[in-house]
């Protein structure tokens, strides 16, 4: 970036005595002519990515009904809206079960991936068609494999029970129908969803660390596993960063998989922040409640986002 | 959808641009055609308001392929006897309601909206509806309770075409290879429910799963028990929860039950897991694809004999939602008249198996299809869900799902809607 302008900069300048207009006003124009390349992308951004947020933000702190719809007229109210929401226990409920679901997706998710993307690095026969059959599940829309592991997932008619049954461990554990088990298995599921993500993402790093580092380790002496410790995972940094930020944000307000799997059942044992909006905004028609807990969200995600660009930051200098 | 919508919006057109281009050259029309076409799919993205003179839209959530058909072919009739096109939009269940207040925000509102019952009172509460009585559409012939079902707040908005309710499907080789009869009170379901599970089979399944369909299924317990939706913790709720912990208690009931919807219930039941299950008429189309298996269908048994049996009434009505034009409003009130009127209720109930709403209809109905006269005797005295609670039912409905859940994986039943009462009012 820097460099680009020095360059850009220097013929301006010998134009300048050869003719001698007004530097100034030759400045000024560039200028402009950079702000008008900036430009469509900011009006994108302040109407695609702006304005629904001010929106949402707004709409947290207004009485939003259906009859808004009619009328337009969604009166202030304060921080009722949030106060409402604060005060359902339900709500300290979903963020708790938020907080066990993105921390345990993403362990689980990056762990697995890692290891998968750590043994695929090899060369071995077959090597390609496992790796492309390991991608399956990402091809998979969330909805239908909330539905088909609903039905593996069933307590008396689904496989998975009569297969550990055979094996003779644990043949009717409750899956999905004991308040207490339901959260794990919702869990598992996403993992299984999430694991190609990380291998391919964790796979390309791995491609990038030169053979010369490996080569001088196995020099050095050192054990497969500190050479994975001290030099695989730190070079691997940045790209572990990504696939965790990028991961949760996505796990963070997942929804669909929940409602296929649960809707939010049994007794709530599975309700999440995004359970927890769509049910306000969309059964019972409480859009103020929705955008509260949206808002929230928007919030949490925000905070990684930012320790996102500050860890690339620095990689970069 | 969109696809089938926008098929639909083509053969529609011709006919239309024809008509009306009557000495226009052929050249003149394709790009005619072509630019409703585009200003068709502008205003499916919502952001016009573009209406064609002779073309009403009737949205619905007919999205099941026989469904859709069975509309279509009603909407063809009754277009064709008031001259106009009438086109078909069906959007899943679940989304009718949000997609028409987004449409109502953007002023590109249908012409007639298909509610689900239980929904319409939000809508017709935000102001969103016609009184179908100033648009000439007549109660006569409807019973009382059915003309209620389509009112809020003693305005009838929503006229319905049929009407359902719960019953008790069993199979009938099982019950029969086991000497047991079909079970009338709460005591006989409970003892024949025993009898009946066996290894893998259930002796009977039903929904308590975490959405409507769970309290849907509910409501006969609590409604004929003497329960009520304002009073979630009286005794009379608590005593209808305990008897279904009761039947989870004997085994009857598998555990899955808290995670199933009413078409799971179904599989089920069909794959032989269940010699018994509480669902709906509307499953009768897939029960009959199955030639091998022999059901009948008895109403929901009751708390003691001689008590009636009370289910949720449940489907659809037809309404017209404001929209300002008071003369498409009218059109759109024949358009109702017509697709409600005592012979197309009786096609439409022939075809998807449920009780015509008119009286007069659903005494042929019951000649016709005898097999369900006892589901005709259960919708006269099933009571409608928003009666009582209107806008506010899903609130009570929400905190309903939460108890249920609640107390047959463990908790107490009066635990359990003590929370739920307390919820539901501090939601309202």
């Amino acid at each position: 970036m820097t460099t680009s302008t020095v360059t850009a900069r220097t013929p301006a300048k010998a134009s300048t005595t050869a003719t001698a207009p007004d530097p100034d006003r030759l400045r000024r124009r560039r200028r402009l002519a950079q702000w008008g390349f900036v430009a469509p992308a900011v009006v994108f951004m302040l109407l695609f990515f702006g304005y629904p947020l001010v929106r949402n933000v707004v709409m947290s702190f207004q009485h939003y009904t259906p009859k808004t719809f009619f009328t337009g007229e969604a009166p202030f109210n304060g921080t009722d809206n949030w106060s409402n929401v604060f005060q359902d226990a339900l709500f300290g409920k979903a963020l708790w079960h938020t907080l066990v679901f993105t921390a345990g997706s993403l362990l689980g998710q990056f762990c697995i991936g890692l290891a998968l993307a750590v043994f695929f690095s090899r060369r071995f026969p077959l090597n390609g068609v496992l790796r492309s059959l390991i991608l399956l599940p990402w091809l998979v829309p969330m909805v239908v494999s909330g539905i088909v592991w609903r039905r593996i997932l069933d307590q008396d008619t689904g496989v998975l029970n009569s297969f550990l049954d055979t094996l003779g461990i644990g043949g009717h554990t409750p899956w999905l129908t004991s308040p207490e088990m339901a959260l794990v298995s919702v869990i598992l599921v996403n993992i299984w969803i999430g694991i190609p993500f990380n291998m391919v993402i964790l796979y390309g790093g791995l491609q990038e660390i030169p053979k010369e580092l490996h080569e001088a380790a196995a020099l050095d002496g050192a054990s497969a596993w500190r050479t994975f410790r001290s030099v695989t995972l730190p070079v691997l940094k940045p790209v572990v960063t990504v696939v965790l930020v990028l991961g949760f944000m996505s796990t963070v307000k997942i929804l669909d998989l929940i409602l296929a799997l649960t809707d939010g059942g049994p007794a709530d044992a599975t309700q999440t922040l995004g359970t927890l909006t769509y049910q306000n905004s969309f059964v019972q028609l409480d859009f103020g409640a929705g955008a509260v807990v949206g808002n929230v969200l928007i919030l949490i995600s925000a905070v990684f986002a930012v320790f996102y660009l500050r860890a690339n930051r620095t990689e970069g200098k | 959808m969109s696809k089938r919508f926008t098929s639909l919006a083509l053969t529609a057109h011709p006919p239309a641009a024809t008509h009306r281009g009557r000495g226009r050259s052929r050249r003149a029309v394709a790009p005619f055609a072509a630019a409703s076409v585009l200003v068709a799919g502008a205003a499916l993205t919502g952001c016009g308001q573009q209406r064609d003179a002779d073309v009403y839209t009737v949205m619905n959530s007919s999205t099941d392929e026989s469904y859709h058909r069975w509309d279509a072919e009603a909407m063809a009739r009754c277009g064709e006897r008031l001259g106009v096109t009438i086109e078909q939009q069906s959007v899943p269940a679940s989304q009718v309601m949000t997609k028409a207040l987004r449409m109502a925000s953007s002023k590109s509102l249908p012409d007639v909206v298909q509610f689900d019952a239980s929904e319409m009172p939000t809508f017709a509460d935000a102001g969103g509806l016609v009184d179908l009585r100033t648009l000439g559409l007549s109660t006569e012939d409807i019973p009382e309770g059915i003309v209620d079902f389509g009112s809020y707040q003693g305005t009838y908005y929503g006229a319905a075409r049929s009407v359902n309710t719960l019953a008790l499907f069993y199979n009938k080789d099982v019950l029969d290879r086991a000497g047991v009869e079909v079970p009338t009170t709460w005591a006989q379901l409970r003892e024949s429910a025993e009898k009946l599970t066996q290894g893998r089979r259930y002796g009977l399944a039903l929904s308590a799963g975490g959405a409507e369909d769970g309290v849907f299924q509910f409501m006969p317990f609590m409604w004929s028990n003497g329960g009520d939706e304002t009073d979630l913790d009286g005794p009379r709720v608590v005593e209808a929860l305990d008897y279904w912990k009761g039947l989870l208690k004997d085994g009857s009931l598998s555990k899955s039950t808290v995670n199933w919807t009413q078409a799971d219930v179904n599989d089920q039941f069909m794959a032989g897991n269940a010699a018994m299950m509480i669902n709906g008429p509307w499953q009768v189309e897939t029960l009959n694809s199955d030639k091998s298996l022999h059901w009948g269908i008895a109403p929901i048994p009751v708390p003691e004999t001689g008590d009636d049996s009370v289910g949720p009434l449940g489907g659809a009505v037809l309404t017209v939602p404001n929209t300002g034009d008071e003369a498409r409003e009218k059109t759109a009130g024949k358009i109702v008249a017509c697709l409600s009127s005592e012979q197309e209720q009786l096609t439409y109930a022939l075809n998807s198996w449920m009780v015509p709403a008119n009286a007069k209809a659903a005494a042929v109905w019951r000649e016709r299809v005898p097999e369900l006269d006892s589901l005709a005797d259960q919708v006269a005295v099933a009571r409608s869900r928003t009666a009582k609670l209107g806008a506010g039912w899903s609130s009570v409905s929400l905190a309903l799902q939460s108890a249920f859940q609640s107390a047959l994986t463990g908790q107490s039943s009066e635990t359990a809607l003590k929370r739920a009462q307390q919820r539901a009012t501090s939601g309202n």
